[in-house]
Order: C-alpha cells, then sequence, then structure tokens
C-alpha cells in the first residue's frame, strides 16, 4: 500500500477497501460509509488535500455497487493528485437506493459537483444542505447518464409545451 | 403546456411539477427548488400584494423583492439565470439557475468511438476550445500509453496559449461593453480576428477545431504559418498596451471594479475557484507550473498574481496572462523540435493520406480506425490543464471496448459560478454585472 493509503487507513481504521495505482494516477477506493471521515481527515495535516477539484460518477450496470463515485483531490503543497472512489450501491426496487454521505460540509465545492451527480445518475447524498437537480429542468423524470437511459429515440418530455 | 390550453408559462408548470414531485417523495423543497418556484409562481402584481401585505401586518418591515435576471440577459454571457432577492438595490440573496444550454455532450460521448467524440468535446468551453481537446486527448493517450512527440507538444503549447489569448480578449471586450466601456470591444476584436485566422491557417477552422488527435496535432504548421504568427507576437505587447491605455488608469473603470467581488483566498480554494480569479487573490496555482503537462517545464514564464483578489486584479492579471503567452509562443517557435507532428502508432493514428494509394496495409489501418476506432485498455483517467478560466480537467473511464464508458468534464466555469452567491449576497445590483464578467464563465462549459 502506498503512504497516503496507510496514512488514511491509520487515520480511519477499516476505510480503505482497496488501492489501484494505474497509468500513473493513485485511487483509493473508500468503504462506503467512511467516505464523510476519510474526507474530513484528508483535507487537513498532514496530507492537505484542500483543493476538490472534481466529483463524478460512472454507471457500471454490471457491478453489485452499480455507481461508482469519484473524488479528484489535489495538494497545492506538493501537487499531487488523489482519487478517492465509493460505489453508491444499486436502484433496487425496495432498497435504500444509491446513497452517500455528502462532503459539502468539508468542501464546499462539492455542492453543485453532488448536485449534477444527482441529477445525472441519482445517486442521493445525505445531509447535501440543497440536492436539486442542476442541469436538467426540475420537474425532469429518469437520470440521462445511467447506461439504461436511452440517447436518441425517446420521446422528447417537452414535445407539447413548444 | 402551452398559454392557448390555459396551463400558464411552461416554466411555472415547471415549478408546480416540480413541487408536486417533491411531495410524492415526501419530502420539502430544496432551497433552489423553492427560489425557482417561488420566482415562478407569482405575477408581479402578486408580488407587489405579497409585499404591501407584510408591511401591513408588521409596519416599517423590509420584504426581499424577487427578480429574475436571464436567462436572456445581454450581461450574463450567455444563457445564465440568476433568481435574486432584492431589498432595494442591495441582494440579499442569489440562485443561480443553470442547464439551458445543457447539449448532454457527455451523454453523447458514450456513443462515439473516442476519435468521434473529440469533435463534441471542443464544443463544451466553446471559447477555448483546443484547452476542452487538449485535457480530453491526455486523459486517452494516459489510458493509451501513447508518447506525444516532442514537436507537437509545442505545436499544442503555441495553439493553447494562442486561445488563451482569444479567449481572454472575447473576454475583454465583453465586459468593458457590460461596463459602460464600448471602446475596447473593437480593439479587442480586431486582434482576436488575426489570432482566429491564424487558427483558419493550421487548423482549417477558426473555432470549435479538432486540430488536436489522440497522439499528437492533425497536421504540420502549413508554410507561411511561422511567419504570420511571428508578425502577431511582435505587434501583440504593443495592442495590450493600448487595452491597458484605454482602462487600467480610467477612473470610471477603476471605480466599477476595485473592491468588487473580492473574497478571501481560503474561501475560494474552498468553493474550488481556481484560474485568474484566485490568483488574483494571490494563491500561486497555476498547472503549467504546479503540475506541468505537454512541455510546459521547457517555457519560462511568470504567472502573475494579484492582491485583493476584486474585479479589478482579475482584469490586470489576465492582461499580465496575455503578455506571458505572447513570451511562451515566441519561446516555443524558437525552440521547437523536429519530428512528427504526431506519434507513429498506426493502431491508433491514422496513416498519411499519401500511403493509402500505395499501402495496403495503410489502407487497412484507415478503414479500420475510421469504421470501428481503437480500443482503450480497461482503467480511468484524469488529465487537467490550466484554461483561461482555470483548471480544465477531462475525467475518462475505458472498459476496453472503443468507446468511452464515461467521459466527464470538470469545467472551471461550472466550478467558478459557485462563487458568484456568496459574492454578490450583501452587495450592490449593479456590481453583480462586474462579478460575473470578471469570473469570467462561459455557458457553454457551465452547461456542457
Amino acid at each position: 500500500m502506498s503512504e497516503v493509503g496507510t496514512t488514511i487507513e491509520s487515520a480511519v481504521a477499516g476505510s480503505v477497501v482497496e488501492e489501484i495505482a494505474h497509468v500513473g494516477e493513485l485511487t483509493i477506493e473508500i468503504a462506503k460509509d467512511r467516505i464523510l471521515e476519510v474526507a474530513r481527515f484528508i483535507k487537513g495535516a498532514p496530507l492537505a488535500y484542500v483543493l476538490l477539484s472534481d466529483v463524478t460518477c460512472a454507471d457500471f450496470p454490471e457491478h453489485p455497487g452499480r455507481f461508482r463515485v469519484a473524488y479528484h483531490l489535489y495538494s497545492l503543497e506538493t501537487g499531487s493528485r488523489l482519487r478517492l472512489r465509493v460505489w453508491a450501491g444499486p436502484d433496487e426496487e425496495g432498497g435504500p437506493g444509491p446513497e452517500v454521505d455528502s462532503v459539502v460540509s468539508v468542501w464546499a465545492t462539492a455542492n453543485w459537483h453532488e448536485r449534477e451527480v444527482y441529477d445525472m445518475f441519482g445517486v442521493r447524498f445525505r445531509n447535501h444542505p440543497d440536492l436539486a437537480r442542476i442541469l436538467m429542468p426540475l420537474d425532469w423524470e429518469g437520470h440521462p447518464l445511467r447506461r439504461d437511459y436511452p440517447l436518441g429515440g425517446e420521446e422528447v418530455q417537452f414535445t407539447d409545451a413548444v | 403546456m402551452s398559454t392557448e390550453t390555459g396551463g400558464g408559462i411552461p416554466a411555472a408548470e415547471e415549478a408546480r411539477e416540480a413541487l408536486e414531485a417533491a411531495r410524492r417523495e415526501g419530502r420539502e423543497l430544496t432551497e433552489t427548488e423553492r427560489a425557482i418556484a417561488g420566482a415562478e409562481a407569482m405575477t408581479p402584481q402578486e408580488a407587489l400584494a405579497g409585499i404591501e401585505a407584510a408591511v401591513e401586518q408588521t409596519p416599517g418591515s423590509r420584504q426581499p423583492m424577487i427578480i429574475n435576471i436571464g436567462p436572456q440577459h445581454p450581461s450574463t454571457h450567455g444563457v445564465l439565470r440568476l433568481v435574486t432577492e432584492l431589498d432595494g438595490e442591495i441582494i440579499r440573496d442569489l440562485h443561480p439557475v443553470i442547464g439551458y444550454l445543457h447539449t448532454g455532450i457527455e451523454k453523447q460521448c458514450e456513443n462515439k468511438t473516442y476519435w468521434q467524440a473529440i469533435t463534441l468535446v471542443t464544443r463544451m468551453d466553446y471559447l477555448a476550445s483546443y484547452f476542452n481537446i487538449h485535457a480530453y486527448t491526455m486523459s486517452v493517450e494516459k489510458l493509451l500509453g501513447l508518447e506525444v512527440p516532442d514537436r507537437a507538444q509545442y505545436l499544442r503549447v503555441i495553439m493553447c496559449e494562442l486561445n488563451r489569448i482569444t479567449s481572454h480578449l472575447v473576454w475583454l471586450g465583453t465586459s468593458g461593453l457590460e461596463l459602460g466601456a464600448m471602446t475596447v470591444m473593437f480593439y479587442t476584436y480586431r486582434e482576436r480576428e488575426k489570432a482566429l485566422d491564424l487558427g483558419e491557417m493550421i487548423a482549417g477552422e477558426r473555432m470549435n477545431t479538432r486540430f488536436f488527435q489522440v497522439g499528437g496535432c492533425a497536421d504540420d504548421m502549413p508554410p507561411g504559418f511561422e511567419q504570420r504568427l511571428r508578425e502577431f507576437i511582435d505587434e501583440m505587447p504593443g495592442r495590450i498596451d493600448e487595452y491597458e491605455g484605454l482602462l487600467t488608469e480610467n477612473p470610471i473603470w477603476i471605480d466599477r471594479t476595485r473592491g468588487v467581488g473580492a473574497l478571501p483566498a481560503e474561501q475560494l480554494l474552498d468553493l474550488g475557484v481556481t484560474g485568474p480569479a484566485l490568483r488574483a487573490a494571490g494563491v500561486d496555482l497555476d498547472l503549467r507550473k504546479t503540475a506541468p503537462y505537454s512541455g510546459y517545464e521547457h517555457f519560462d514564464f511568470q504567472v502573475p498574481l494579484g492582491v485583493n483578489g476584486d474585479a479589478y486584479d482579475r482584469y490586470t492579471v489576465r492582461l499580465r496572462e496575455m503578455r506571458e503567452s505572447v513570451r511562451i509562443i515566441g519561446q516555443a517557435l524558437d525552440g521547437m523540435p523536429e519530428g512528427g507532428h504526431i506519434a507513429d502508432d498506426r493502431k491508433v493514428v491514422l496513416p498519411p493520406r499519401g500511403e493509402l494509394s500505395t499501402s495496403m496495409e495503410a489502407l487497412i489501418h484507415h478503414f479500420k480506425l475510421v469504421t470501428e476506432g481503437f480500443r482503450v485498455p480497461e482503467g480511468e483517467a484524469y488529465s487537467a490543464v490550466e484554461s483561461p478560466r482555470g483548471e480544465l480537467g477531462c475525467y475518462v473511464v475505458a472498459d476496453g471496448s472503443p468507446k468511452p464508458r464515461r467521459v466527464h468534464m470538470r469545467d472551471p466555469s461550472f466550478v467558478n459560478l459557485q462563487a458568484l452567491r456568496p459574492m454578490a449576497r450583501g452587495n450592490y445590483l449593479a456590481d453583480l454585472i462586474t462579478m460575473i464578467g470578471s469570473l469570467d464563465n462561459v455557458m457553454g462549459g457551465v452547461d456542457r
């Protein structure tokens, strides 16, 4: 395990699930219910990932966790990047649905990023101050960036409004 | 729902349906939903009646008036809508409503091959198209493990810095226009035309080009390009002096911009703001220096910083950045390495056109690449470039097929726009125009 991974694991025990070093980028997979603790720790000393560049998501319908949320971090001191990722869980009937703790309380910039992930993938962020759709209209049905959302051929929802 | 069927205006319908959807889900409306619903549910008469009733109930109380600015408004640089709560001329609160320019580019990329997606991503931030492709191709090249030749990297640097100048010129011209300094636009667009002509010369298109390819650039510099580019960079410093002569010591410009829209550096970082808006507050974060890519470590240039972080500092930072860009282009032309303008990997890069009529193998490669595309091994990559507005990152997830599983752009306009709310609260409505201008958001990048 890398130095960063070891530091995180020793501070928040049981949080690191997996570590992947690929094409020169370090990815650390975090247990879903520990992400907020890890976020709080990682922003402060000694790791000091002060800048949260991006929060985004990718849909893997074939994976039991389905929605993979990725956090891209940047350290101003060392200039190094780190990717945290979390499996949000599938969207099943009767299940809790994909849900992750919001990190807005740690990095204010996560506000719009998480709204976008919610809008596009339907991943809910627990304790988000303002989890509304951001790019799609407020009354839009469905989450366009899911893999099972069709591209082309579907009826346009606002056809009768023009 | 058209007005003819008695459904009211479509936007109000949307707010009502959102309210119903929230009720069905058994939750409260969020802050933004409430603001939009509030702005749309009322006619001006209803709003006025509400205010009068509240004043009657508690005499002397001040009720905010909700005013919609945009989505079509000349000073919002595109289709940005701001729901503002005004107390006289003071902004009590503000909710940016975005998405009017959402074109689903990220979704469409998933249904295109890797080389086709370049044409889409270039149209996100339409004033900085080279930066969009640069971030995207860097991510794909990283996943492929493809080396980009030095000459291609220098060509990329030249085009990106030229693009930075054209982008800043649009910002300077339009910002001046918004604050009543109309003359500046005629000056900046004069030079922008020349820069765009240079782009047309090398890439065949003036704006949304696809000059950068996976593996390098589409072509080498055409004959005569270097000379015209040198003439341009020789002329440019004098032209920047002219813009400065119009604005830097102009008392009206100073009054309108100094002290406007300043936020502490820590708060800007917390909000994820990057680029000139952050550097104007004195934070030395420029990815070309802190995380050099595409050979930027070979160039000698300064990172202009500001002190107060207000709109005036952002203006000076951007002007100095243009001067540095001119220097970088000059150094890139002087030190232009020999070699190919694109990598020589026939499994990824199209063979030279001339070979198609003589080489069977080249023809097969060409056919395979155009019809099926190239496969990218499974993995994920995030590459960021320093665009005119800040960190422009591209996150690509590959699943081994010729089409990306996910393409996501971290667009600086989108992130920086979040800072508008804390900036504007408690300030004058007139200053809001300065703040939007000084953040330099491009709505194509915000909405993607």
